[in-house]
């Protein structure tokens, strides 16, 4: 099975969706002939020609707009906002239309866009480079948040949010475009959207977390094994609407659970994460459940100093997950 | 190589110094770090003192028995390896062990139980308070319990409770023990360092108050008899001896006879018996400053009035002079205290331990009694009894003390000489 680049599994996913189904086409800015500011859709123009492929003035805005129009007519669009940060002002497109139009319309309508967006931080790009946006968006009913990790998730679910009948928001982490790789089948394949995937066995705690972190848990998972920590690590890939009973059953596995987000504490996916397994799992808990996020503050800083300080990483990760087993 | 030193560590909030009580290591020892090198005894407490380092004690600079302050030098230690890659390696194993002590030393979360740990007891009838636990400050971690289950060996509860109900049954009481309240200085208060004479008066105190459940009788007593008799031969007795002939003599003399009449009273309480003495020694409470103390007259029954008021006279001297040795304050098997001496006309004893009883002589005072359905101006002196109620009863001390007023009423120079 190839190795590839977690931005070369967007591509392709792209691309292969692009064969398949003459009605899938990408707009945003720079995706055409500059093949994307990331180049994540590089060599499309080329082969799919001007018409499905569109290069858009930066009014993000008018990218939801013309997307949600083009799926309510029967299209599979593909938008890109070029970061996740330039998302807001889409939102009124996407939450009031995009995601209510099948409940407004009695089921008549519906909206079958992906939303594509670079998100994260750690790649020096402070305020307007590195938002995490997912919870905005994380209680709206008629969405769906897809946030993978790896490059075979983000192939197959990618797939799978094209395919999809409803919006989609795919939210992809900058960082992990070039850093994370892995093996991925040349073929067609798709994954459920709103099923979490256990990415580590373990019996001592659990971590739950999604995107970039997920990397980080699994590197402290590695080094912790050593010590006979054993973690079992679970990857929501969906985090909205969250896979309650993948959920439910990692935490009840051990009873102690870290959470991990990149985005600030306060309001962040994983304070539902919570809320969900205290719910549910009251009688199997053997520990708080644990948070480890961003700070509260409005930005990732720029100073690298501060960003480094800012951003969740592998010691932090270790650091807390011992600190879990211990207790 | 570096010779460190250790120093008196602060053993408490507000204490200043230490005793060291006992060396636990000699020099040339070699220790780990938090391995105990001395027992040190302060007026809160008694602890051990862990060593700072890993090394081997050079030197013992306190001696035993020595109060030092708190910050002053206890002793030397030569401490392994030198700066650099070494030493750092040595501070990380030191550090591990320090996590490694602290988790075996911490039992603060022992008992504070997680959802799915009582839910795991519960459904499994595990007694929890047998497990010992893995997690941080001693919790009981759901794997920990989880291996019980897995390994078979559960500590049950019923059976643990059919195990021990009979041992429970004959167990003797133990009150709950509470801590005492941190009580500050204020400003312009003074601070009094407990001396040695005075912990031990309070842990007496402390542990007769606790112990022994005290009931208490009084009566009054007509000294006239004793009063005149005394007044006629005491400034003889004076001249001829060279000390007072007090009344607490004749009051020591007439508990010594009922004593002799009620051995019951002359004993102590030993758990699964009650020892009677044979020796009548009377124990009196002797002020001194800011002391107490109790010496004692030995085999008072065998005395005179007169050698009675000696050994009275010799023992105050010697404890007014600081002169009292062990030997004096030894073998007491019954106290009487004159608390009249004070004016007091009323009090109530704490028994001296490991005695039954303890009687108090009030202030002698001239009060109008009626005899013979006629006023008259009578000499009369309380005395309050407080008894060990496991030990005595009501009926007994009751006849005691009659037994003490008939003599005392009736004293003149017949029934009781002076010599």
């Amino acid at each position: 099975m190839p190795v590839i680049s977690y931005i070369q599994a967007v591509t392709q996913a792209l691309k292969e969706e692009m064969t398949r189904d003459e009605k899938v086409f990408i707009l945003g800015e720079d995706v055409g002939v500059r093949g994307g500011v990331f180049r994540a859709t590089d060599g499309l123009y080329e082969q799919f020609g001007e018409a499905r492929v569109l290069d858009t003035p930066l009014a993000e805005s008018a990218i939801a707009g013309v997307g949600i129009g083009a799926a309510m007519y029967g299209m599979r669009p593909v938008a890109e906002m070029q970061f996740a940060d330039f998302i807001m002002p889409a939102v009124n497109q996407i939450i009031s239309e995009a995601a209510k139009i099948r409940y407004r319309s009695n089921n008549d309508w519906n909206c079958p866009i992906t939303i594509r967006a670079p998100y994260g931080g750690g790649v020096h790009g402070a305020l307007y480079h590195s938002q995490s946006v997912e919870a905005v968006f994380a209680n709206q009913p008629g969405l769906k948040i897809v946030m993978p990790s790896t490059p075979y998730d983000v192939k197959g679910l990618l797939k799978a949010a094209i395919r999809d009948n409803d919006p989609v928001l795919f939210f992809e982490h900058k960082r992990a475009y070039r850093l994370i790789k892995g093996e991925v089948p040349e073929g067609d394949y798709t994954l459920p959207i709103g099923k979490a995937d256990v990415k580590r066995e373990g019996s001592d705690i659990t971590v739950i977390t999604y995107g970039l972190c997920v990397h980080f848990a699994l590197q402290a998972a590695e080094k912790l094994a050593t010590e006979g920590i054993n973690a079992h690590i679970l990857d929501l890939r969906t985090v909205y609407p969250l896979d309650k009973e993948s959920i439910i059953e990692a935490a009840s596995k051990t009873g102690k659970v870290l959470l991990i987000t990149e985005d600030n504490k306060e309001g962040s996916i994983i304070g539902e994460v919570a809320a969900i397994i205290s719910e549910n799992c009251l009688f199997d808990l053997d520990a708080p459940i644990k948070r480890l996020a961003g700070p509260d503050v409005p930005s990732m800083p720029y100073a690298p100093t501060m960003e480094k300080e800012f951003m969740i990483n592998p010691d932090k990760v270790e650091k807390a997950m011992r600190d879990l087993a211990e207790f | 190589m570096a010779l460190e030193k250790i120093l008196m560590p602060q053993l408490g909030e507000s204490v200043t110094e230490g005793t060291v009580s006992n060396w636990l290591v000699q020099e040339g020892d070699h220790v780990n770090k938090y391995d105990p090198i001395a027992e040190v005894m302060t007026d809160k407490v008694n602890a051990e003192v862990p060593s700072s380092f890993t090394g081997v004690i050079k030197e013992l600079v306190a001696d035993e028995g020595q109060t030092i302050e708190v910050g002053e030098l206890m002793c030397y230690i030569e401490v392994e390896g030198s700066k650099g890659e070494e030493a750092e390696v040595i501070s990380q194993s030191q550090d591990q062990q320090e996590v490694r002590s602290d988790a075996q030393q911490d039992q603060s979360m022992k008992s504070r139980y997680s959802p799915a740990v009582m839910r795991l007891a519960q459904e499994n009838s595990i007694d929890l308070s047998q497990v010992s636990g893995s997690g941080r400050g001693g919790r009981i971690t759901r794997k920990d319990i989880e291996q019980i289950i897995q390994t078979g060996q559960i500590p049950n509860v019923k059976e643990e409770q059919v195990a021990t109900s009979p041992e429970q049954k004959e167990a003797e009481y133990t009150p709950p023990t509470i801590k005492r309240k941190f009580v500050q200085a204020d400003p312009g208060d003074k601070e009094i360092p407990v001396t040695g004479i005075r912990k031990t008066i309070a842990q007496n105190m402390v542990r007769s108050k606790t112990e022994i459940p005290h009931a208490w009788m009084m009566i009054e007593v007509d000294v006239t008899n004793l009063v005149k008799y005394r007044d006629s031969e005491k400034s003889k007795f004076k001249e001829n001896e060279g000390y007072n002939l007090s009344y607490f003599a004749f009051f020591l003399n007439a508990v010594a006879k009922a004593l002799k009449k009620f051995p019951q009273l002359n004993s102590s309480w030993a758990g699964d018996k009650i020892i009677q003495r044979k020796e009548i020694n009377l124990s009196i409470a002797v002020a001194h400053e800011q002391e107490l103390f109790v010496p004692v007259i030995k085999s008072v029954d065998e005395k005179s009035i007169k050698g009675i008021a000696k050994e009275i006279h010799t023992l105050s001297k010697k404890a007014r002079n600081g002169n009292l040795t062990p030997q004096d304050m030894e073998g007491g098997t019954f106290t009487v205290n004159n608390t009249g001496s004070f004016g007091s006309v009323q009090s109530m004893g704490v028994i001296n331990y490991p005695q039954a009883a303890i009687l108090q002589v009030e202030s002698i005072v001239k009060r109008p009694v009626i005899i013979n359905d006629m006023f008259a101006a009578r000499d009369m002196v309380n005395l309050c009894l407080s008894l060990d109620h496991r030990v005595l009863d009501g009926v007994i001390c009751g006849q005691f003390m009659s037994h003490i007023k008939g003599i005392l009423e009736s004293i003149s120079s017949d029934t009781t000489p002076i010599y």
